[in-house]
């Protein structure tokens, strides 16, 4: 009876392993329906909304992906993972992707054995606190009671952080964002700590944002980014190169808008035309339609056309875009190029 | 006279395997085990395989690595330099103190619910019945996250013990403090009540009241953690290094212990000594300012020789300091924990008296005992052979349960090496396998204790 229960864990493993099996990108095509790991709710990046579709900035990656491979951007089912589950259900093939907040770390991309195919937000953990507390730096927080979200790489730069500056805190360990801000908010912990981008999100979502302050401390580098399971280069490709083309488009000027109009023919700029299918075969390398980035772009628009209709400065998150912009406009956001 | 010749043997044929009743449930036994050991055989196989092509292979080198993260509650030494083991160590002592607070907890507020749910008064009775169909009748994590909503949601946060006219203050002559973040209790110390000017209490050691301090267990220079003290001269003299080493014991603790359990044994031994008396004369010595002066006055000789004092928290930046610091975690997955599993045990309780005739209870009044003295030592003693058997399955139902302490934030094992470390490692299987190993070992372990005590008080046949 006892080996029984052993041997059933086996039985879960090997079953959740075996299920994770090469060629991926014929697996979405077989399926028509590309599985996409996302955060579960996190307003702005990953959320469904009124109707119970998803929107958000992770979302739309998602949904380029859908559009390139696949030629609809509806064409996804999102997993809703949490920050323990997301990279067992990636690792077993749950997921085909993975487009939930996740930084990138050498530990995941070497030990855990996954492939980030690029950062599409660069962020940094910082710290927010009640106004009427009077704290303007997180080296003041010393004996202070931190919320935080379990199974992050938050968790372990809080750990450096404080004792880097020989600080004393007390860490409480908060499964969902949604908990952590209850806890927050009736003041059973002092801070909340998670990824500036984070805390900007629930900011947004108080009764009284204008209560609460982010600390100017940003004590880690978060660069955010899609992942999928390693050694699987063809799939790897597809899901770097419609991220790739999400950032050139709007580096090239090519929008929502104007993309079906500059792809009918072919214009000046063989940039643009190699990127669009009109010109070249860069399409058919990765193994998908000579429009592939054409449906990518239709799909939501630019990478910056995301960014603005997520989480740009006219959304109640309200992020500028900082390291995120353009690197022609001093940011930190490159796409190699389409050659 | 007759001959009687046995029947002629028939030599053994295979087929008797199918066709012979006597061989054919074995047979099929045999092939079910065979299969059944193929098919296990083939999941191993198949885990390890596809282990080995993640580049995973099951390894647990991750157990000795820094573990880098912090825990709130310990209950020894750690920080986040200390490896994962001693990480899921931390998390295996928090598991253990709330299934032991809890199981006690339960059994007491159980066997008083049992008894009163067949109490005559109708008003107790229905209550009583109120609250076992309301716990039975709702999942424990709902239970656990409702009580820790209350404790969140409706005690002050420290900020309102704050100022000249606080919202709140502390309660007991000022020693206790409830907060939304736990109760913090005044603490008992030994050594000298001295503090330093950011008002931490030290250990000066300043005459002979100054307390034995702590004897560390598996300190040595190969123990990092001792590394800065044995690189002193402390270490030629052979001493073992303060401040370090695996485990660290209080002696003061310890020597109080001791004195508190020789006390009880004596007033034990009184006891056995009056009862002696009684049955050889018929009279009973009074005996009880004895009883209780064995263990008192040893005990207040022993705290003061040791400079016990108590610690009282202090509302200092943030936090109250200084005292014990019961978490909302904690109390929150205890009670729950409790009054949940309660219920059960109330339902055994009144089943095990139900289940003595009612002719002892009535032999007993007969002979002029009082009702309470009924119950305590007539019929409880006997409806606790019907009601351990079942007691022990609740017991580990109660230890299961603790798993779901995330819920609420409690870093028990589940939340140390089943989570966090899980998760910074990436080790599924591995973690996964030793959590469900220490389980069942913690599970196996009150099954034994529980039986040891069942064959102790179960009816003794001849």
């Amino acid at each position: 009876m006892k080996k029984t229960v052993f041997l059933g864990a086996l039985t879960v493993a090997g079953l959740a392993a075996g299920a994770a099996a090469a060629g991926t990108l014929d697996d979405v095509k077989a399926r028509g329906k590309l599985n996409c790991g996302v955060s579960t709710g996190l307003v702005g990046f990953a959320a469904p909304d009124a109707n119970g579709e998803w929107n958000g900035f992770d979302v739309s990656v998602c949904r380029a992906v859908a559009a390139a491979v696949l030629g609809d951007p509806a064409a996804v089912e999102f997993v809703p993972t949490t920050g323990k589950t997301r990279f067992t259900a990636l690792a077993s093939g749950e997921v085909d992707m993975l487009a939930r907040n996740t930084t990138w770390t050498f530990s995941r991309d070497v030990d855990l054995k996954f492939t980030f195919v690029g950062v599409n937000y660069y962020d940094g953990q910082g710290f927010m606190v009640p106004k009427e507390l009077g704290v303007s730096s997180a080296k003041e927080l010393d004996g202070s009671t931190v919320c935080i979200q379990t199974g992050t790489t938050t968790e372990l730069n809080l750990a450096d952080f404080f004792r880097s500056n020989n600080i004393s805190y007390e860490p409480v360990p908060i499964e969902t964002n949604a908990e952590a801000q209850q806890q927050y908010l009736a003041g059973a912990c002092d801070v909340y700590t998670t990824d500036a981008s984070g805390l900007a999100a629930t900011r947004a979502t108080f009764e009284n944002p204008a209560d609460h302050v982010v600390l100017p401390e940003i004590i880690s580098k978060e660069p955010l980014g899609p992942l999928v399971r390693h050694g699987d280069d063809e799939w790897g490709d597809v899901v770097r190169w419609t991220l790739n083309a999400l950032i050139t488009a709007e580096e090239l000027g090519i929008t929502s808008a104007n993309v079906k109009e500059m792809a009918s023919a072919a214009g000046n700029n063989p940039e643009i035309n190699r990127l669009l299918g009109t010109e070249g075969n860069l399409g058919e390398m990765l193994g998908l339609s000579a429009d592939w980035a054409v449906a990518a772009l239709s799909s939501g628009g630019n990478y910056g056309e995301i960014f603005e209709k997520n989480i740009g400065e006219n959304t109640p998150i309200g992020l500028s875009r900082g390291l995120n912009a353009q690197w022609t406009e001093g940011g930190l956001i490159y796409s190699p190029p389409f050659r | 006279m007759t001959t009687l010749t046995d029947p002629p043997k028939q030599a053994f044929r295979l087929s008797q395997l199918i066709y012979d009743t006597r061989y054919r449930s074995m047979t099929i036994q045999v092939i079910a085990m065979i299969g059944f050991l193929i098919l296990i055989g083939w999941l191993i196989s198949n885990t390890a395989q596809n282990l080995a092509d993640l580049g995973k292979e099951p390894s647990f080198r991750f157990l000795g690595e820094p573990a880098g993260y912090d825990i709130n509650q310990r209950l020894i030494d750690y920080n986040n330099q200390d490896t994962h083991l001693r990480a899921a160590f931390v998390g295996l002592l928090n598991t253990l103190l709330v299934a032991f607070l809890g199981c006690i907890t339960a059994t007491v507020l159980g066997v008083i619910i049992g008894v009163l749910r067949l109490s005559k008064n109708w008003l107790v009775a229905r209550l009583m019945t109120v609250y076992v169909e309301m716990f039975r009748n709702v999942p424990v994590l709902l239970w656990i996250v409702f009580v820790m909503a209350i404790l969140i949601e409706s005690l002050p946060a420290p900020r309102a013990f704050r100022g000249d006219n606080p919202e709140a203050t502390m309660k007991v002559f000022d020693s206790v403090a409830v907060t939304n973040r736990g109760v913090y209790v005044p603490e008992l110390l030994f050594g000298v009540d001295a503090r330093d000017e950011k008002g931490e209490y030290l250990d000066a050691p300043t005459g002979w009241r100054v307390g034995l301090g702590d004897l560390p267990i598996g300190a040595s220079a190969d123990n990092p953690a001792c590394a800065s003290y044995y690189a002193t001269e402390g270490a030629m003299a052979g001493e073992p290094g303060p401040g370090c080493g695996t485990f660290q014991i209080s002696l003061d603790l310890m020597a109080v212990l001791f004195v508190l359990i020789a006390g009880f044994y004596s007033a034990h031994r009184i006891k056995l000594r009056a009862d002696r008396i009684q049955e050889a004369t018929g009279e009973r010595p009074t005996t009880w300012y004895l009883r209780l002066g064995v263990v008192v006055v040893p005990l207040l000789i022993v705290l003061y020789a040791l400079g016990a004092y108590l610690a009282y928290p202090e509302l200092r930046g943030f936090n109250f300091r200084g005292g014990t610091h019961m978490r909302n975690s904690l109390i929150a997955l205890w009670l729950a924990l409790s009054l949940y599993t309660a219920a059960f045990i109330a339902e055994i309780v009144r089943a095990g008296i139900m289940a003595i005739s009612h002719g002892q209870t009535e032999a007993a009044a007969a002979l002029g005992l009082r009702s309470n003295r009924i119950m305590s030592l007539v019929i409880l003693p006997q409806a606790l052979r019907v009601i351990i058997p079942p007691l022990i399955s609740n017991y580990l139902n109660l230890t299961k349960n603790s798993s779901l302490a995330i819920a609420v934030g409690y870093m028990d094992i589940t939340g140390t090496l089943m989570g966090i470390t899980l998760n910074q490692t990436g080790r599924e299987l591995e973690t996964v396998l030793l959590g469900m190993l220490i389980y069942l070992t913690i599970s196996l372990s009150i099954s034994a204790v529980m039986n040891w005590y069942n064959n102790r008080v179960k009816l003794v046949e001849r």
